[in-house]
């Protein structure tokens, strides 16, 4: 049986298509309230253009598989990490030529004091290229055509490509 | 292309009406679903003008940097400050619906204004924020040094707003420290490529800093506001040894000396966030909210 979660974290991303809302860890919860269908999701960042898309995407989607009501909800907190992609999520984005994130750094809980300054463009942990895999890569621009993203160029095979950021 | 992708693509477009999100194209509200409400004890009048007070710094500022746009030196910087305006653009929607709720639990009849509301159809003197956001940067210099002050101030702020007794404000705060971190570590970058490269950028970037200087004490002052919100809002006095820490290793890696400028005066004793600004919000204000105050009913 195909359920209203089913449906709903089969999405497409309106910035990022080849994964789904489900892929990305932004679809949050899909729960039934006494016959109403609320479906939960957060923002990769606070500016996220796409989020309207999504919810009114999911709307479409849900009501066109029978759900008659359907109801989309933001949550903010905890704020979205790329540690929430899926395995298959980051299989996706290395097969579109996009290389998935590092894990992100703790959080101001964890850490316990204030974030440290990072003064050089060069990673500790390299970036490999998702085209030919070597680890000869410099990252052109810390942000890309959107947010979630960063410019890098593989020296090697001199391919540019894009990486989502940790957060 | 494989199927999937173009399945993917195609579902794109499967539907015609159009939801770009601009003024008049019908705003949703960015704290659809989240509750509400104001925790008991806290001043809701005082929340309301403290969430404008966070908002229209980063409304006013955003609006500063996307006016860089298709005036950067190369595309990689263009994108990179495109994507900084948009994240404080999702930080001041957020606010300034925060600071519409709140409103509207301080008020008998319950009704606070909308984001729009507030954005497009306040004056000059109803705006709240810092007087650094509203200079129109004269060179690149000035917008890597004046985004590297802000964001640090800001990130700091933010670390602090995370542990806010308001749970919406504390969201907003926790979320956007993320994003401040890439913003301050993009512009800290810039200011030591620029310190610690030749010597007309080192005597551009020193120059810059002096400009800039002597509006950053205001960032650190007490406000009545703030004062009325203990363990919602955070002591802007509480900031300044981060803040110092950041700037004094930033500038000590990028060769440069922090300006011994005196700060900008008050105007018979108040600030921006007193309302009081320089005349370069005017002009902010006429480019942000003609269209909107022009056809106020506008849809498109």
């Amino acid at each position: 049986m195909v359920t209203a979660w089913d449906i709903a974290a089969a999405v497409p991303d309106p910035e990022l298509p080849m994964v789904t809302l489900a892929d990305l860890g932004i679809l949050r919860d899909v729960a039934d309230q006494d016959g109403q269908l609320v479906v939960t999701i957060t923002p990769t960042y606070s500016g996220c253009p796409a989020l309207r898309e999504i919810a009114h995407d999911l709307r479409r989607r849900l009501s066109q598989a029978g759900f008659a009501d359907v109801t989309v909800r933001t949550e903010l907190a905890p704020a979205w990490s790329s540690d929430w992609i899926t395995a298959e999520g980051r299989g996706k984005l290395l097969a579109a030529g996009i290389a998935p994130p590092h894990p992100a750094p703790p959080g101001a809980a964890a850490r316990g004091g204030p974030v440290p300054l990072t003064l050089s463009a060069t990673r500790r942990e390299p970036v490999s290229c998702p085209r030919c895999g070597s680890a000869d890569t410099t990252q052109t621009a810390p942000f890309s055509a959107t947010a979630c993203k960063a410019l890098f160029r593989c020296e090697a095979c001199r391919e540019p490509f894009e990486y989502v950021k940790e957060i | 292309m494989t199927d999937d992708e173009f399945t993917a693509y195609q579902s794109l477009g499967e539907d015609s009406e159009d939801h770009r999100w601009a003024f008049g194209t019908g705003f949703t509200d960015p704290l659809e679903g989240i509750d509400a409400s104001v925790p008991e004890g806290v001043d809701a009048a005082a929340l309301a003008a403290y969430c404008l007070m966070l908002g229209d710094d980063a409304l006013i500022y955003s609006h500063r940097l996307q006016q860089w746009m298709t005036r950067l030196p190369e595309l990689e910087e263009e994108t990179a400050l495109a994507n900084i305006a948009l994240d404080l653009l999702g930080q001041a929607r957020l606010l300034l619906a925060r600071a519409g709720q709140a409103e509207g639990a301080a008020r008998p009849d319950g009704h606070g204004r909308a984001e729009d509301e507030l954005a497009f159809f306040r004056d000059e003197h109803e705006f709240r924020n810092v007087r650094l956001v509203e200079r129109l940067d004269a060179d690149f210099a000035e917008l890597t040094g004046r985004l590297l002050v802000f964001s640090a101030w800001r990130l700091a702020l933010f670390g602090e707003l995370a542990r806010s007794r308001d749970q919406v404000l504390a969201a907003i705060a926790a979320k956007g420290a993320k994003e401040l971190t890439y913003h301050r570590d993009y512009a800290a970058q810039w200011v030591v490529r620029l310190g610690d490269g030749t010597p007309p950028s080192h005597e551009k970037m020193q120059a810059a800093l002096g400009v800039i200087w002597p509006l950053v004490d205001e960032l650190f002052r007490a406000d009545p506001v703030t004062a009325a919100l203990p363990g919602v809002a955070a002591d802007p006095a509480k900031l300044r040894a981060e803040v110092d820490g950041v700037l004094d290793t930033v500038l000590d890696t990028a060769t440069l000396d922090r300006p011994a400028a005196a700060p900008t005066g008050l105007v018979a004793g108040h600030s921006g966030r007193d309302g009081m600004h320089t005349e370069a919000l005017g002009y902010i204000l006429a480019e942000l909210q003609s269209v909107a105050r022009a056809f106020p009913d506008a849809t498109w």
